[in-house]
């Protein structure tokens, strides 16, 4: 029995090595060379700075922008800290929370009173970083984002038009549209006064 | 549910099951030591290893010298793991500089433990906690191994049938190291380097800093991301780089990337079935436990798609679209990304939890009741539908055996399985398991409900500066220390084991329960609010992990050396055929009604209850 020792050992140790650095240090360097940009976190540079990743979601908050959903990870976009609320059906915490999500996205979207919510619009990610909403979120936010940058409503559905996703491969997952990247078509056609 | 959600289940669906087929019978190939046409690269790195670990190629080993070696690999690699974890502050690639006082003693228990029994169990927050070394070396190794093991102990069992009069199951290292080199390496290989290309980071870069748009600061967690990806979907380990697993975009980028790892968590169990059926001389008795497994994962699937797709009726009531329209995906959306909708989010949930992955994509903790009973239910199911890796074709067997004892009293006669009889030694062994799996479950689940360590009722927190304060409570409630969260400040001491729930009422108790069920079996998905972090639930985890694999494998593994060594009785008119449709529906009705009604008086008091308070309207 005790023969079965020596190969515990040295399989063990053998694999962590194999798997635990060889493998992972291949990978790196093919996916270095291959996909340099995705490998390096789809990184997003203006102006010789980082202003964030493309994949991840980031914080929005002025009215010449469009918002993300709202986000549990760390204090909102953490993207060292990602999560969800975690929050059950039946919890007061998570109703009273939308509740106020709602209420506080129709004010600012000068929406009426009881005027139906897009379910993404006042629900948090599981991640925390979607870098996503759905069409007709951005759709209600048009008119604000309009309004504050002095752009014709026209033009700024075109930019969402622009950077709206549809399924890919026309089946897969959902329609969606990347909230970091239409910011800066947005920032491109018209800088935010101020 | 929308129609293109359906046209996507089908999709996941049809994928599978025309993957089995090449994927078992290449598996077959490996385990019988014929050639591949991997073999040219791979043979002389088998044989290297191979002389390099002292094994000889062609011993053939009982079950006990078979499970001896087994033991000791698991027993190896996890303590090597605890060490690696706990040194983590002095190691290399710590690009955050991670002291290693983050991993107290019973959180790098818990977490050995966890990857080791392929649970992948996480009691942290990977990008706060676990530097780059420990994530590839301490853990993602064992992604690799735990699932190895898996599959060596299905094809040992698989021999159990397949042989008859011999005392020997196969060489648990050679099985170990073509798992790995031949099944694994290839995949992930493939997998991880179309993960990267969709746009999984794979670097060993401190994370990165940026300036938001608004000016604000944002420190972007990284790392070599797809190379752990991708194994921890093949070998259903589940445990993610990142806090929020496969809904981080950086875990799982698109749907596209959605749809691979979901098929990487069924394509090697669903493979197996076949495999099976090739090395027992008879594919249509592996196309019959695949028909199980698919009819008990197509119920699931309905349920939990429907329940989350029509929403929170608390939620609806404020003005929140629940139904879907073309702009927005409706129902549930808390806990769930944009990218991926309700119909994506359900059906990983139920993928994951029906293979003992435990990667998650959206937070099951939101889901609503009967969303999240589906999970929990499957995880009872002691993974019979697909399973874990080698663990869902172990696992379907012994019901297997259950089962054809079951149809043999019915009809007075002593009951076959492909040719051998099933005694008691065998039904014996298959109901010790069941009975570990389930007491494991409804024990520590019924302790952690009520059990007062004190301060009691009232949760105790004291802030940073309070030190001498604390140290005075401390000594005053010595029990205090064991439900303590682990380096917190301030710090907080939950006393009673049942305050570390996230939600009140029914859902409280579920969580508390879907861990225990979760860790029992093997999947290490969460209900993730839960405070598990604590020298308690990491002890009482880690030991709920180990009885959940080891107490499961050790039985099974007597069962196959027994079915070894007897003869093979030729069939006659009053044998059970057991490669029918008949024979599939009697299967999937016995692991529901031995492995899942059991559960049924904890399902009432948790999903059940709280289905009722949810339409009801009651908030706690």
């Amino acid at each position: 029995m005790f023969r079965q020792m020596r190969p515990a050992v040295v399989s063990v140790l053998a694999f962590m090595v194999l798997l635990g650095v060889v493998f992972p240090g291949a990978i790196t360097a093919v996916s270095q060379v291959a996909f340099r940009r995705q490998a390096s976190g789809s990184l997003i540079e203006r102006g010789g700075r980082i202003v964030g990743s493309e994949l991840i979601g980031q914080r929005f908050s002025s009215p010449g922008t469009f918002h993300p959903r709202p986000s549990a990870a760390g204090d909102g976009y953490d993207a060292a800290a990602s999560g969800g609320t975690n929050l059950g059906p039946t919890s007061r915490k998570l109703v009273e929370g939308i509740r106020d999500l709602a209420a506080a996205y129709r004010a600012e979207n000068r929406l009426r009173e009881g005027a139906p919510v897009p379910a993404d619009a006042v629900t948090r990610s599981g991640s925390g970083l979607d870098p996503d909403i759905s069409p007709a979120n951005a759709e209600l936010q048009v008119a604000r984002v309009a309004k504050a940058r002095g752009l014709p409503e026209e033009a700024v559905r075109r930019l969402v038009a622009r950077n709206t996703r549809g399924r890919q491969f026309g089946v897969l997952g959902e329609a969606r549209v990347n909230v970091l990247l239409l910011n800066l078509a947005l920032d491109r056609e018209a800088k935010l006064p101020g | 549910m929308t129609a293109n959600g359906i046209l996507q289940l089908a999709l996941f669906l049809v994928l599978v099951l025309l993957l089995t087929k090449p994927m078992g019978a290449y598996m077959a190939a490996v385990f019988e030591g014929r050639r591949t046409w991997l073999s040219p690269a791979l043979r002389p790195v088998e044989r290297f290893l191979y002389r390099i670990f002292g094994v000889q190629e062609d011993e053939d080993m009982r079950w006990t010298t078979y499970t001896f070696a087994m033991l000791m690999f698991s027993v190896v690699g996890g303590l090597a793991s605890y060490a690696l974890l706990r040194l983590q502050g002095v190691l290399p690639f710590n690009p955050q500089h991670f002291t290693g006082r983050e991993m107290t003693a019973d959180l790098a228990f818990n977490t050995a433990m966890s990857f080791t029994t392929n649970t992948n169990w996480q009691n942290y927050v990977p990008e706060a906690v676990v530097s780059t070394f420990s994530n590839m070396v301490a853990l993602a190794s064992h992604n690799w191994m735990s699932a190895a093991t898996g599959i060596a102990i299905a094809i040992a069992l698989i021999r159990g049938f397949s042989r008859h009069s011999v005392d020997g199951l196969g060489n648990f290292w050679v099985d170990v190291t073509r798992a790995t080199l031949y099944v694994l390496l290839p995949l992930t290989t493939v997998m991880a380097l179309v993960l990267v290309s969709q746009g999984v980071p794979q670097n060993f870069a401190p994370y990165a800093q940026a300036t938001t748009l608004e000016g604000a600061k944002q420190v972007i967690a990284q790392g070599p991301v797809a190379s752990q990806e991708a194994i921890k979907m093949l070998g259903t380990n589940g445990g993610g780089f990142f806090n929020a697993n496969s809904a981080h975009p950086f875990e799982n980028p698109t749907p596209f990337t959605n749809l691979l790892e979901m098929l990487a968590i069924f394509l090697i169990p669903a493979g197996l079935t076949h495999t099976f059926g090739k090395m027992v001389g008879n594919t249509r008795q592996g196309w019959a436990i695949l028909a199980a497994m698919t009819f008990m994962f197509v119920g699931g699937l309905g349920v939990c798609t429907w329940a989350e797709a029509g929403g929170n009726p608390n939620v609806a009531k404020l003005g929140v679209m629940t139904t879907a329209t073309p702009g927005q995906p409706g129902g549930n959306m808390e806990g769930k990304e944009t990218r991926f909708g309700i119909a994506n989010s359900a059906l990983f949930a139920t993928i994951t939890t029906a293979a003992s992955c435990g990667a998650v994509n959206s937070m099951h903790d939101s889901f609503t009741a009967l969303g999240g009973l589906v999970p929990l239910l499957n995880l009872m199911c002691d993974e019979t539908i697909f399973g874990g890796v080698g663990a869902g074709l172990y696992g379907i067997l012994m019901y297997a055996v259950i089962a054809v004892f079951i149809a043999g009293l019915m009809v007075g006669r002593t009951p076959e399985y492909l040719g051998k009889k099933i005694e008691k030694y065998e039904v014996r062994m298959a109901i010790l398991a069941v009975l570990i799996l389930f007491a494991n479950v409804v024990l520590w689940t019924g302790l952690g409900a009520n059990l007062e360590l004190s301060p009691g009722k009232d949760a105790r927190t004291f802030a940073d500066a309070a030190g001498g304060e604390e140290a005075a409570f401390v000594k005053a409630h010595p029990t205090a220390f064991w439900n303590h969260y682990n380096n917190s400040s301030p710090s907080t001491y939950y006393g009673a084991t049942y305050n570390n729930v996230n939600n009140s009422g029914a859902h409280g108790f579920t969580e508390i329960l879907y861990q225990y069920a979760s860790q029992t079996g093997n999947n290490g998905s969460a209900f993730a609010g839960f405070t598990g972090n604590t020298p308690y639930y990491n002890l009482t985890g880690g030991l709920a992990m180990l009885i959940g694999r080891f107490l499961m494998i050790v039985p099974l593994l007597a069962m196959a050396g027994s079915l070894a060594r007897k003869r093979v009785v030729p069939a006659s008119a009053g044998t059970l055929a057991t490669d029918t449709a008949i024979f599939a529906v009697l299967l999937a009705g016995v692991v529901l009604i031995v492995g899942a009604l059991e559960y049924f008086p904890a399902l009432a008091l948790g999903p059940i209850v709280e289905h009722l308070q949810m339409i009801g309207g009651s908030l706690f």
